[in-house]
């Protein structure tokens, strides 16, 4: 059960670089990230490549395999074709370092832009009492391994560089789903999800659900509810009234 | 003094914005993509087309006990049928279809999923996943006219009222010709579907999840809205599949009642 | 030219252990940084899956730390530094809470309370958790409070070498992935927070980083290490395909009712029950079954036993001709609880074996065998304040040892991380406090290290550093794994001897900028290092215990039971001492007199 696979990886840095050819062994049950490493190991010594957990739960070893958004250890070998030439390059909406390797930092600003968790004081006898039901929403998001697929795959900033300064990206869009539903979160974050984070630039066309290794239902569970919660906020003149009036406070 | 033009860099947008990667091909995908844009386009295409002849043919709409969904609620005094109370005298020329169609148009046109859809498929932002736009520019829903999408939860209101006038028509239509009750014929059963559809389609809607529950940041205090919430998130996973089943629901009992009055097909009655 | 940059307290490893550390430092008023081998959130705590242990009692009221601290010291084969254990065992429940004061989520009682789960060797439902991602939401958690504070952090920065003086820890100094340039961190307080070893064997269900960096940065610096021969197998690995060998199936399979059974589809366990835990662990199926709905009238399967006991057992089976296709044995869950269940309470599984398997666990058994998971051993420590032998420094999370003695139980190492992580920072901390500002890094030392660091580069037609590594891995995991005998090791021994000279010769291509050959050149000389421990320990401890078994010593002595083994580095080589084990005060010692009745 052992072939000789045909690969083409994306080689170079910041200055330029090329798809490059290579003609590697595959063995049965073995994953694109196996199939790097042996490369790696016995033709090119210095193939930039990140990766830790090589078990689909550290988001590490992101990559863009035949054009698709994905993590290189859950992508089995097994669903190309022996003779098809697998293309791996690096992530294309982030700069690159080298290799395969790309410069992920609009991610961590995103992530320290955003504003934190802000809990209720604790009940009184120390405890934080709280139902199954009510952390299951935020739960499902937490489950985010942070391969920044999503942050790769949404066009908004793909396609348009620009749109990086403005546009915080599915991921910290649904951080702020995540703390505005949590039970235990007192601050509201609809003005920001708006106004600082570029959720109305979201036009929920949905590929970030589609390449989510972890299978969160990002834009149904996180990013339209998101956006309901702003219309609640800003686009309801019912809620505005009421709110005026001081008979519907926040939910 | 000359003036230093720098020459065009190749692909200096998207995915070849500086910094990156340097690949030249918009995308490397390897599968058909392009199928799923280009059959939305064409059954999308197919229904407005069919849908305009039909909004303006201003005839057909009515075979007693049938209304068309396209013509109902039926509300100016030209209106053939007594399915509705008419409301006004318009023009004659204009169709009556066109008072009221704004209204599942709208629900439509603003629906998470619909919008998903002519994204894609039309604007083609983006046409597939990792596929490049081909737009230089995008803000969008920031600004007029994608910003009104917000208001999809009254046209969602609204078009809980049309169901309703749709459930009506269907119950009408357990009378036979003569409006007597207790009589059923093929044209009973297209009716009830079409509610039925028209009902999972709206209750399965993002804005009626979130009316219903998804506001509340402590379900455990409102266990009813819960319920509902847990019911209506059910259904929302089926949203796009009932999109799609109740547009083809709406035209093919407009085109049910179409054959009808023209005599190309006469009811099958049961009883 | 070296980037210095300054500050009162430098971490080293950015898991639950390290960030735990910079939070308290940072509290605590010290300036801080934290300096990581992979990005902020990847760090080998994500792997953890089943639960913090804390003995909160939310789920068995009479739980208590007592009960927590006893559990521990026996499953550690009463090895563990009593002091560590004591302390792991009262602050576990704050520092668990306090995660939520973080905006940590974790699966509810119905009384909203923090829910807590069966683990092996835990009397009662202990473990705090989250579905089966438990040490994702501990990272996420302290990651997202990091950021919130605005604690500096070095990402994707290796520490090459501590640097010291005659007062202690004066910094340290490393390179940066992505430009392969040098940086030098000045600090009068170092905190290793590094994790394992686990790198040096060929199944483990470690990842990359887990190359013995602190371990290997501390005994350089003059600390010490303790009892590096107990290493954990922990027992339920994937064996198939072989590209996921040793990738970890969480014990929460066992705790959530899956058992194991050899080829004849016997359950074997019960086969294996030690003397030791004979009354506390039921002897039929029966019994077993019953237990999972009550604990207080029936004893635990014997599927829950301690991970040594557990790996002894596959692994023995497996050599008596009654394994699985693939070389292990079966787990089974799928014949145990409904699918809806299983795909509740174990989502991750589900999905690994799904993705990586093409297994569905809710139909089939999982082929299971032992994978290297975590070392025992780590740089020794002082319980209350986790100082190293060195001024300076200290350690924290899985890089010290004591805590865990010969053996750990799961859901033992979440909450380890928390409690000493904490402590680690306090002191180091409070330490710095008035020490920030003194002599300036020496710009010999810097260059003497860089040159060191770039050796790899300069020489021609040298050993590929992947080869090395290989060599290594295999004779750990033949000679030193999970069943020893003295020739083995000695001759584990005798080959490392030969891997260090080869290592010395190592030559690499390419450049500096993000280049994994050199970057592992660099880890190589730890990884032989710690191996070296490693081997020199377990030949000299002849008995076997918890994480070390060795063939022809083959029960624990009661003179090895009173004895630590303390590696320490002399003229660049590895010196073995014994140490009195410290003697645990009578109150507590109690504790396990009653139990004898």
């Amino acid at each position: 059960m052992t072939y000789d696979g045909k690969l083409r990886v994306w080689r170079g840095d910041e200055t330029g670089g090329e798809l490059r050819d290579y003609t590697v062994q595959v063995n049965e049950g073995e994953v694109v990230l196996d199939v790097i490493h042996r490369l790696q190991a016995t033709q090119a010594g210095d193939l930039a490549v990140r990766w830790n957990c090589k078990a689909g739960k550290c988001g590490s070893c992101s990559a863009e395999i035949n054009g698709k958004p994905r993590l290189m250890c859950l992508t089995r070998m097994g669903t190309f074709a022996e003779d098809e030439v697998v293309t791996i390059t690096p992530m294309r909406t982030f700069p690159v370092i080298r290799d395969l390797v790309t410069d992920v930092s609009y991610n961590y600003e995103k992530a320290a832009a955003l504003p934190g968790f802000e809990p209720r004081p604790r009940d009184a006898d120390g405890q934080h009492r709280m139902q199954q039901i009510d952390v299951e929403r935020s739960q499902e998001f937490r489950k985010c391994i942070e391969c920044f697929l999503c942050q790769d795959v949404c066009h908004v900033v793909r396609d348009h560089e620009d749109n990086k300064k403005v546009y915080a990206g599915p991921r910290f869009l649904m951080r702020l789903a995540e703390l505005d539903m949590h039970p235990l979160d007192t601050f509201d974050r609809r003005k920001v999800a708006q106004d600082n984070m570029g959720l109305g630039m979201c036009n929920i066309t949905k590929c970030c659900s589609e390449v989510c290794p972890e299978g969160i239902h990002i834009t149904d569970n996180a990013l339209i509810p998101m956006k309901e919660r702003v219309v609640d906020r800003k686009y309801d003149p019912l809620t505005w009234l009421g709110a005026k009036i001081g008979r519907r406070p926040h939910p | 003094m000359t003036t230093i033009t720098p020459a065009p860099v190749p692909h200096a947008e998207g995915t070849g914005a500086p910094g990156r990667a340097t690949i030249a091909a918009r995308h490397l995908r390897t599968d058909r993509w392009w199928l799923q844009p280009l059959i939305t386009v064409a059954v999308l295409v197919s229904f407005i087309i069919y849908s305009t002849i039909r909004a303006f043919e201003n005839a057909h709409y009515f075979a007693e006990p049938y209304i068309s969904p396209f013509y109902s609620p039926c509300i100016v005094d030209a209106c053939e049928g007594n399915s509705f109370p008419k409301l006004f005298d318009g023009p004659s020329f204009i169709s009556p279809a066109l008072y009221i169609l704004v209204i599942p148009l709208g629900f439509r046109l603003t629906c998470y999923y619909y919008r998903k859809a002519y994204y894609r498929s039309f604007w083609m932002s983006p046409p597939a996943c990792a596929v490049a736009e081909p737009h230089k520019k995008y803000t969008g829903e920031t600004r007029v006219p994608l910003i009104g999408n917000n208001v999809h939860r009254y046209f969602f209101y609204a078009g809980l009222v049309f169901n309703a006038i749709l459930t009506y028509d269907a119950v009408l239509a357990f009378r036979n010709a003569e409006g007597e009750w207790g009589h059923m014929g093929l044209g009973t059963l297209v009716f009830l579907l079409n509610a039925t559809l028209l009902w999972l389609y709206s209750l399965s809607c993002h804005s009626c999840r979130h009316i219903m529950g998804g506001r509340l940041n402590s379900f455990s205090r409102h266990p009813l809205r819960y319920k509902g919430w847990t019911l209506v998130s059910k259904l929302n996973g089926s949203h796009m599949k009932y999109a799609w089943v109740s547009l083809f629901g709406v035209a093919l009992t407009d085109l049910y009642v179409r054959l009808l009055a023209t005599n190309a097909f006469s009811d099958p009655r049961f009883f | 030219m070296t980037e210095r940059h300054f500050y009162d307290v430098v971490v080293i490893g950015a898991g639950g252990a390290g960030l735990r550390a910079a939070i308290e430092a940072h509290e605590s008023g010290a300036r801080t940084a934290v300096v990581c081998k992979s990005l902020l959130g990847k760090a080998h705590t994500v792997m953890a899956e089943g639960g913090i242990a804390a003995s909160m009692g939310n789920v068995y009221p009479e739980d208590n730390w007592k009960v927590h601290f006893r559990d521990t010291m026996r499953g550690g084969k009463m090895l563990n530094h009593w002091r560590m254990a004591q302390l792991h065992a009262q602050e576990a429940p704050d520092r668990v809470r306090e995660l939520e004061d973080w905006g940590a989520l974790f699966d509810r009682t119905p009384a909203g309370l923090i829910s807590q789960r069966d683990f092996g060797g835990h009397r009662f439902a202990r473990l705090a958790h989250v579905g089966d991602r438990t040490g994702l939401e501990l990272i996420r958690t302290l990651q997202q409070r990091v950021v919130q504070l605005g604690i500096d952090v070095f990402m994707e920065c290796t520490v090459t070498k501590l640097l010291t003086d005659d007062t202690g820890i004066t910094g340290a100094f490393g390179y940066r992935r992505q430009d392969g340039e040098f940086l030098s961190w000045q600090a009068p307080s170092v905190v290793l927070a590094t994790g394992g070893i686990g790198k040096s064997y060929v199944v483990t269900s470690n990842s990359w980083e887990y190359t013995g960096d602190g371990h290997s940065l501390a005994l350089q610096a003059g600390a010490t290490l303790v009892n590096m021969e107990f290493v954990q197998f922990h027992p339920t690995g994937m064996v198939w395909p072989i590209s996921v060998k040793g990738i970890l199936i969480t014990e929460s399979v066992r705790g959530e009712g899956g058992v194991l059974k050899n080829s004849d589809g016997k359950r074997f366990m019960f086969d294996y029950i030690p003397p030791y835990f004979a009354s506390e662990t039921a002897d039929t199926e029966e019994e077993a079954d019953r237990w999972y709905d009550d604990h207080t009238n029936n004893r635990r399967p014997p599927e829950l036993l301690p991970r040594d006991e557990v790996a002894r057992a596959i692994n023995s089976e497996v050599k008596a001709g009654r394994g699985s296709p693939h070389g292990g044995v079966f787990l089974d869950i799928a014949s145990r609880r409904s699918a809806a269940d299983i795909m509740k309470r174990l989502p991750s599984m589900y999905h690994q074996f799904k993705e990586l398997a093409e297994v569905d666990i809710t139909k089939e058994p999982m082929e299971v065998g032992p994978t290297c998971h975590y070392v025992m051993g780590g740089v020794e420590v002082d319980p209350d304040t986790a100082a190293a032998r060195i001024r300076g420094l200290y350690a924290a999370g899985e890089v010290a040892g004591g805590m865990h003695g010969s053996n750990r139980l799961g859901g033992n190492s979440l909450s380890d991380l928390l409690v000493f992580g904490r402590r680690a920072g306090g002191s180091a901390a409070e330490y710095a406090k008035g020490k920030s500002g003194g002599g300036r890094l020496s710009d010999e030392v810097l260059a003497e290290a860089e040159e060191h660091a770039l050796a790899p580069f300069s020489r021609r037609g040298g050993e590929n550093p992947y080869t090395v590594h290989r060599d290594l891995q295999e004779t750990m995991n033949e000679l030193v794994g999970i069943i020893r005998t003295a020739p083995e090791v000695q001759q584990a021994l005798d080959k490392i001897e030969a891997l260090k000279v080869r290592a010395t010769a190592l030559s690499v291509e390419g450049e500096r900028p993000y280049n994994p050959g050199w970057h592992l050149s660099l880890d190589l000389p730890n990884m032989l290092r710690v191996s070296e421990c490693i081997a020199r320990a377990a030949l000299e401890r002849e008995e076997s215990r918890g994480g070390h078994t060795r063939d022809d010593f083959p029960t624990p002595t009661a003179e090895w039971g009173g004895l630590n083994l303390i590696c320490s580095e002399q003229d660049g080589s590895i010196a073995l001492t014994r140490q009195a084990l410290p003697q645990m005060p009578d109150d507590l010692a109690e504790l396990f007199e009653e139990k004898k009745q």
